[in-house]
């Protein structure tokens, strides 16, 4: 019945964003202990902006929209404090996401230098035997700088210091959602799973992926990973 | 289409949007500066009532004021929605924060769909507001709020008014919405120089007294009309269809309600009110009315005041530094000594509900009315506002307690400070001290009924909202505190939530104090040559002795 928008998979992500794609690059020096919460509040924060409630779709085509919730999340390493959608289901996957780039930075022996990227996109349809296409329309790329510190004055410092610059990157965030660019068009039934995720049961952010990349000391890319946090089943 | 001017439909759908786009924002900011973390549910069936498909609470007093300030009428050019957040000590001096300016200018756009993008930029903007209020200095401030200062939150219609915030101010854009009618913005004007030196540069009394919010004299809209659910169908292509939108209730008076313990936003309803005379460190005056609440009210009030950093005298204002960024981490040793704590007066609050604490509760004290709300994600949002009617006692009915703070081992305190640290009952130093004050006790000498009523009094809860232009509408400040679920409200003042709020904010180790740290070290450095003098002439003694160890 209601199966084909499972049945997709979408082509490997491009190296570089599509023409169209809005590319948006923040930059952020933490120590090893900030990094998770550091990149939760960044990519919850986008997130916050790039959910909707769920789409309950009824006839002539008209639809109406669930509500979302938000809540206050405080930081334990860092000074600081962010919103987030009402989602656990979200919020799991992003921690899951941001768990395994922080192990990877951790255990790649590389100066502790990587980034991690979301990525909203489209899919669109092609023909059997073609898979389908993901078409980014936004990329978030974090660039992260992890830093060792000597003693308990300098992490307390870096507890302020990134605490600020964490409030930077929201203003930033927030000054790009303001510009009211491109957003995909609201869908039809049929085609909401090309643009939203529909998968969770609260709240429905428009098609995400999240990948990292692990710098090296010579500073190229050792390793590209690809998590899909959608579940997707094998096409054909 | 050639035609560019609104249908009616659209145009009463875009001042919909807008009035509660408005009422909305300042849900957020005020519910930003409570002290605590906010956190409301998602909901996938659309509940009906959720304004731009967000779960945003409305404390009904916040709506009471934000009506009244707005008197019907909505942002429009040259008449700006503001949100000014300030802060104030517990010896009353106050300081400006923030402005949250809600504005509209001239720039209109013809083309947009007022029911659909509008609408979800509305909400879009929403969420920026969310995460924007959680960067600017004053929420870490207003986190920590509730021993020695709270944060306070005044609405005003009309001209956005920075003065207050002193020199080299910044600005954050939270965002902007354009319409057919003008386009919208959302921005926040913050201070950044928060070292404030003397009381020239703010005042005894309250400042948000006397400011009459009237600001126009003539309304040129009308009242807005009667409130429609929002149920239309868009035509043939994707419209949205909106889920049944009912006007806020307006809320009157309920009962109190619990939640966790937090922080108190107060209002200031009078154009005068007295602090207490300033009190000795640890031992603090408390001025009471009423029954039981005063207690607790009262001991969260005890500040923990730190001698150590020896600066200013009982005439300066006290110095009080807040660190570049914010990050102050123990806002009590910022309060200098020599300034000693005083408390502003409070009120007592009603318990759960009962008509007669409830009267109690609306007595304006000195000009300081308070009433509480709750931000908790409980369904009903009960809360006492202050329009209810029942007006009892007087400003001159202030009781006054004294409490003396046990103060634990290794704290920082002055030495010649009255301590009661060698007391074994628990919470013993709340308990009133001798005999005299148990004559002051409320519970056995109720108090005497109000012989003359203040003529401000009067003003609280007057002429509903219409703005005259005799304008006593000073609606500035509304006190929301909370009471802790499960907490009693003894005649002992000390209960969870007071409890809860004291072990948060522990005084500071003496040990960790610049000063007595700084003294020691300068005695050691001292110390030293006189020391190695010493040692020299001992040398052989220490040879002949490291000899008999090999």
């Amino acid at each position: 019945l209601s199966f084909p928008h499972r049945i997709c998979r979408c082509a490997p992500p491009r190296a570089t964003p599509a023409m169209n794609c809005r590319a948006e690059v923040l930059e952020v020096s933490v120590e090893g202990r900030q990094v998770e919460e550091a990149m939760l509040a960044v990519l919850h924060t986008v997130l916050l902006h790039r959910s909707t409630g769920k789409f309950h779709y009824k006839k002539e085509g008209t639809y109406s929209i669930g509500t979302v919730g938000t809540q206050d999340v405080d930081c334990n390493f860092i000074d600081f404090a962010y919103v987030r959608v009402s989602s656990e289901e979200l919020d799991r996957a992003l921690r899951k996401a941001v768990g395994e780039f922080k192990d990877a930075l951790r255990n790649s022996g590389s100066d502790g230098m990587g980034q991690i990227s979301l990525e909203f996109y489209q899919k669109k349809k092609s023909r059997w035997p073609f898979p389908d296409e993901c078409i980014p329309w936004e990329l978030w790329t974090i660039k992260v700088n992890v830093v060792n510190l000597a003693n308990e004055q300098e992490r307390q410092i870096c507890r302020e210091k990134v605490g600020e610059k964490l409030c930077e990157k929201i203003i930033n965030i927030v000054e790009v959602m303001n510009r009211h660019e491109y957003l995909p068009k609201m869908p039809t039934q049929s085609e909401v799973d090309n643009v939203f995720d529909t998968s969770l049961k609260d709240v429905q952010p428009y098609l995400y992926k999240i990948s990292y990349q692990i710098t090296d000391s010579l500073g190229t890319s050792v390793t590209t990973t690809m998590r899909r946090l959608i579940k997707d089943t094998l096409a054909l | 289409a050639m035609d560019t001017d609104l249908s009616s439909q659209d145009r009463k759908d875009l001042d919909k949007f807008i009035k509660f786009f408005a009422l909305k924002t300042v849900q957020v900011i005020v519910q930003a500066r409570l002290g605590e973390k906010i956190c409301t549910r998602s909901s996938s069936s659309p509940t009906g009532s959720d304004w731009f498909n967000l779960a945003i609470k409305d404390i009904p007093e916040v709506t009471h004021e934000a009506k009244k300030a707005l008197a019907g009428q909505l942002p429009a050019v040259g008449r700006s929605m503001c949100v000014e957040i300030s802060l104030k000590t517990s010896e009353g001096d106050s300081m400006e924060l923030e402005i949250w300016c809600l504005e509209m200018n001239e720039k209109c756009d013809k083309e947009i769909k007022v029911s659909y993008t509008v609408y979800n930029r509305l909400s879009l903007l929403l969420k920026s507001l969310l995460a924007i209020t959680r960067v600017t200095p004053a929420y870490r401030l207003s986190r920590k709020q509730g021993h020695e200062y709270v944060i306070l939150y005044r609405i005003y219609f009309g001209e956005v008014q920075l003065s207050g915030l002193g020199e080299g101010f910044q600005t954050v854009r939270v965002g902007t919405v354009g319409t057919p009618v003008g386009t919208i913005t959302l921005s926040c004007a913050y201070r950044i120089n928060l070292a404030f030196m003397s009381t020239r540069q703010f005042e005894r009394t309250p400042p948000i007294m006397g400011i009459i919010i009237d600001h126009f004299v003539d309304r040129p809209y009308p009242s807005s009309s009667p409130m429609h659910p929002c149920n239309y169908r868009a035509g043939e292509d994707n419209g949205a269809v909106y889920p049944s939108v009912e006007d806020s209730q307006e809320v009157c008076t309920t009962s109190f309600s619990t939640s966790p313990p937090s922080q108190c936003v107060f209002t200031v309803t009078k154009a005068h009110f007295q602090t207490p005379p300033p009190v000795v460190t640890d031992t603090l005056k408390v001025p009471v009315v009423g029954l039981a609440f005063s207690h607790q009210l009262s001991s969260s009030r005890l500040s923990y005041q730190p001698a150590a950093l020896g600066v200013g005298s009982a005439d300066m204002g006290y110095p009080v530094l807040f660190a570049g960024g914010l990050n102050a981490a123990h806002p009590h040793q910022l309060i200098g000594p020599g300034k000693e704590g005083g408390v502003p007066p409070i009120p007592s609050q009603p318990a759960h509900g009962t008509q007669a604490d409830q009267e109690r509760m609306c007595t304006p004290l000195d000009g300081v009315h308070y009433s509480a709300a709750t931000p908790s994600s409980s369904e009903d949002t009960e809360t006492v506002s202050n329009s209810s009617e029942g007006k009892c006692g007087s400003p001159h009915d202030l009781l006054e307690t004294i409490f003396i703070r046990k103060v634990g081992a290794f704290v920082n305190k002055p030495i010649n400070q009255v301590t009661m640290a060698n007391l074994d009952i628990p919470f013993a130093m709340f308990a009133p001290k001798n005999v005299e004050l148990e004559d002051n006790d409320p519970m056995v000498n109720p108090p005497d009924s109000p012989e003359t009523e203040s003529p401000l009094q009067g003003s609280l809860h007057s002429e509903g909202s219409s703005g005259s232009s005799t304008g006593n509408t000073h609606d500035d400040f509304v006190m929301i505190d909370f009471k802790p679920a499960f907490s009693k409200d003894d005649i002992l003042p000390m209960d969870l939530g007071t409890f809860y709020r004291e072990f948060q904010n522990p005084p500071q180790l003496s040990s960790l104090s610049i000063d007595i740290g700084a003294q020691s070290m300068a005695e050691d450095l001292d110390s030293l040559p006189e020391k190695l003098a010493v040692h020299e002439k001992n040398v052989k003694e220490f040879d002949a002795f490291v000899e008999t160890l090999q």
